[in-house]
């Protein structure tokens, strides 16, 4: 180790760029998957108008993206069907794995983690850097893949085989992407378990640990233990790709009116299995930090401790567990024996209970409190109904039944957008607003703040609502022309105010990025707990230094004393001696 | 030394080194990684009417049951090198380390010398679903092996330099953890690959 705390003047570069501290790398990733969350928003802007106004030039910049992005994708502004296919398995790829999971884990995880349990740094400072930049490459390595013959991975984001393993060279690179960032990810969830169990500072104990930390010691497992199977099984695909094997081709598989020159015998299902084991519980990754953030910020604007600590933390635990096993719920359509069906039927509903636990506790932590309306606590408030509609409406999704006739339409697009979008991302924006003081040492704008938040919230309500009437319609998902399909018709003009409402979310995000840089500079200048909060990361200065605390803090109590009898501040820090 | 690693050295709250901690969290998603393969294995096993196994002579089980006691003698050379370095021998560990290295390199060698009469005989990658799990599986065993070769060669360099005592030498005990890992993949992969197939 070479890199001293306390140390003077550091080089830019190394301060900067090539940074073992939490908190830059924090940032690095925050300033990083914003960028790449901005990249499938603007994806999933053309997507909008051509499912909007089916093989009609995009409006305005239609011939400026004709000449960008070229004749193989949009000639004359107007959106060929592979490109169509190639923005929605993108969108969805670039969205999860480099939009949303490594802002959760990799900017909060990280910023705010080590300073919650009272940690000087990461445990593996230098892992942590090369998981920073082994993500970046991957994330670059993903979208160079729009530059090859054919385009990028256009097989949806779940790549089914055997489309996926007969598709152009872009498909092969996605491979390559997935095992770079899933190496990116472990290292990360590595460094997050053992930084946890083994550098709390003094009295921090298991039941004085903040719900994020908790929230992330669960996602860190899961990605741990969930990532290394779609590891195996996008190598699987890779070597069926360019190595010749048949590990998902069947037997004389016909591929335009010709056979495959296979030796066969591979199951496409296993592809299915070795994927959704992996990205069952990557939904619980992206919600946990979602959830872990709406406790923080409700509790510290409510003045009041949360209700339920211990059934969140049990219930968290618990999602922790079942998600390893209800994957197959995924594959009720792909076929499978009624008794099996049954039994992910049931660890399905099963794991409903501690998620609308969770649910519950927060909205009741809301009762009898001081509700202070500040930035923060808008986007935690919108993640409850939210997070609501998202969860309730996946029930049907969970019984094999109505599932057969729901799955692969727009209804299903809804339900996850709803988890995914208002949900978990409304929560990590929430998140910024919050640790933004901490990150900076300033406040961010509050008028501009609120204007992101109505603009995005409605935006959002306004793209996946229609989705459910859609969806129930019969409209299936990944159809670049859902008017080729007559039953389809009725409900199309529902894309109309949806493709209005994806511009709105488009422009509500300028006011938050201006926000960002400008508050920078002008952003009111606070102290070290402007939210008055009680957990650790408020007892060190803002920005806090190299090396984070001063002095190794004592922790006293636990982490939401608020509002506690006899006392003249309504909070009462964890550090603070009685 | 940076405070944090600082930190770390004099207590943790578990009372487990940083480094082993982490070192068993690495090798616990291993085992999701080869045991996601070695499920894929199972299944089309004995799922696939395509999945042809190879009479026992040519899949070479001698030349493999060598390869597989080099493996765990360097396991237990690999406990004698960490047993020098504790008790502050650092030419015995030397040797012993450089036994691990040795033993790594015949393995590889005697796969390579598999692999092409493997390839002569018709076993390939793309000739059928053995060949591929075959060469797939092995593969990536190999690619851990040469991993703990380039890491045993650092683990023996650091050590000749004396940055190892009786009472630090932490990473010679995390990368043993590793190799004895490895050496474990191949114990199961022996069996299921080589010896069932009657």
């Amino acid at each position: 180790m070479t890199s001293e705390h306390g140390h003077g003047e550091q080089k830019f570069i190394w301060k900067y760029v090539f940074s073992v501290d939490h908190k830059t790398i924090g940032i690095q990733y925050l300033v990083t998957s914003f960028t790449f969350l901005f990249v499938g928003l603007c994806m999933m802007l053309l997507m909008r108008w051509q499912l909007a106004q089916p093989d009609q030039p995009f409006p305005v910049i239609g011939d400026l993206l004709a000449k960008i992005l070229g004749d193989d994708k949009m000639p004359t502004g107007v959106m060929l069907p592979e490109f169509y296919n190639q923005l929605g398995a993108m969108h969805g790829t670039i969205m999860i794995f480099l939009g949303v999971v490594p802002l959760g884990v990799g900017a909060f995880g990280n910023f705010v983690l080590p300073l919650q349990i009272g940690a000087p740094d990461m445990a593996f400072p230098r892992l942590n850097m090369m998981s920073y930049w082994i993500y970046l490459v991957g994330g670059f390595v993903m979208l160079s893949s729009f530059l090859f013959p054919g385009g990028a991975a256009q097989s949806g984001w779940t790549s089914y085989a055997p489309l996926s393993v007969i598709a152009p060279p872009g498909q092969t690179v996605w491979c390559v992407a997935m095992v770079i960032i899933i190496t990116s990810s472990l290292f990360g969830a590595i460094n997050f378990i053992v930084t946890t169990l083994n550098m709390r500072a003094p009295g921090m104990t298991w039941s004085r640990l903040p719900v994020f930390v908790w929230a992330q010691l669960v996602t860190a497992v899961l990605l741990l233990l969930a990532f290394p199977v779609l590891e195996a099984g996008a190598l699987l695909q890779l070597l069926d790709r360019v190595a010749g094997t048949s590990f998902y081709i069947p037997k004389d598989l016909v591929v335009g009116a010709t056979v495959f020159p296979r030796a066969g015998g591979g199951n496409p299902i296993l592809w299915q299995h070795l994927f959704w084991f992996l990205a069952h519980p990557e939904v619980y990754v992206l919600l946990l930090p979602a959830m872990g953030i709406v406790a923080e910020i409700i509790a510290t604007n409510t003045r009041k401790p949360l209700f339920g600590y211990r059934e969140m933390v049990g219930s968290m635990c618990l999602i922790g567990v079942l998600s390893f096993v209800v994957w197959a719920h995924h594959m009720f359509l792909s076929g499978m024996r009624t008794s099996l069906a049954n039994l992910f039927v049931t660890t399905t509903l099963t794991i409903s209970v501690p998620s609308v636990a969770i649910l519950t506790c927060l909205l009741l932590s809301l009762r009898g409190g001081s509700i202070r309306f500040n930035t923060p606590m808008l986007f935690a408030l919108a993640f409850l109904p939210m997070f609501g509609i998202g969860g309730l409406t996946g029930l049907p999704l969970g019984f094999a039944p109505t599932d057969l006739h729901l799955h692969d339409t727009y209804y299903v697009i809804g339900h996850f957008h709803y988890v995914v979008a208002p949900g978990s991302l409304i929560a990590l924006m929430g998140g910024l607003y919050y640790w933004y003081p901490k990150m900076f040492g300033r406040q961010m704008n509050r008028t501009l703040g609120k204007i992101h938040f109505w603009l995005t919230i409605i935006g959002m309500n306004g793209v996946f609502f229609p989705m459910f009437i859609q969806g129930m319609a019969g409209m299936q998902r990944r159809l670049a022309d859902p008017t080729a399909q007559t039953h389809n018709l009725p409900v199309q003009w529902w894309s109309i105010p949806m493709g209005i409402s994806a511009a709105i979310i488009f422009i509500g995000q300028f006011p938050f990025i201006f926000n960002f840089f400008m508050s920078l500079r002008n952003g009111e200048k606070v102290g070290e707990n402007p939210w008055e909060a009680t957990t650790l990361e408020w007892a060190c200065p803002s920005p806090p230094p190299h090396g984070n605390f001063v002095k190794t803090p004592e922790v006293h109590r636990g982490p939401y004393e608020y509002s506690v009898p006899g006392r003249k501040e309504d909070y009462w820090p964890q550090d603070e001696a009685a | 030394m940076s405070t944090a690693v600082a930190h770390v050295e004099t207590e943790t709250n578990t009372g487990i080194p940083n480094g082993k901690l982490g070192i068993w969290m690495f090798l616990a998603s291993e085992v999701m990684l080869f045991g996601g393969l070695i499920s894929a294995y199972i299944i089309l096993r004995s799922g696939s009417p395509e999945m042809i196994i190879p009479p026992r002579e040519m899949m070479g089980v001698p030349l493999a049951t060598f390869n597989t006691f080099v493996l765990i003698f360097s396991s237990v050379m690999m406990v004698l090198a960490l047993a020098a370095i504790q008790e502050g021998d650092v030419p015995r560990f030397g040797r012993y380390l450089g036994l691990v290295i040795a033993c790594g390199f015949t393995f590889l060698f005697v796969k390579a010398y598999e692999y092409h009469h493997k390839w002569e005989e018709g076993i390939t990658i793309s000739s059928n679903l053995f060949g591929s799990f075959y060469y797939t599986l092995t593969g990536l065993h190999c690619l851990h092996v040469i991993g703990g070769i380039i890491l045993m060669v650092y683990i023996l360099r650091c050590g000749l330099r004396g940055e190892y005592t009786p009472t630090s030498h932490g990473r010679v005990e995390y990368a043993g953890l590793y190799w004895h890992f490895v050496d474990l993949v191949w114990v199961i992969l022996f069996p299921i690959l080589y010896l069932l197939n009657t």
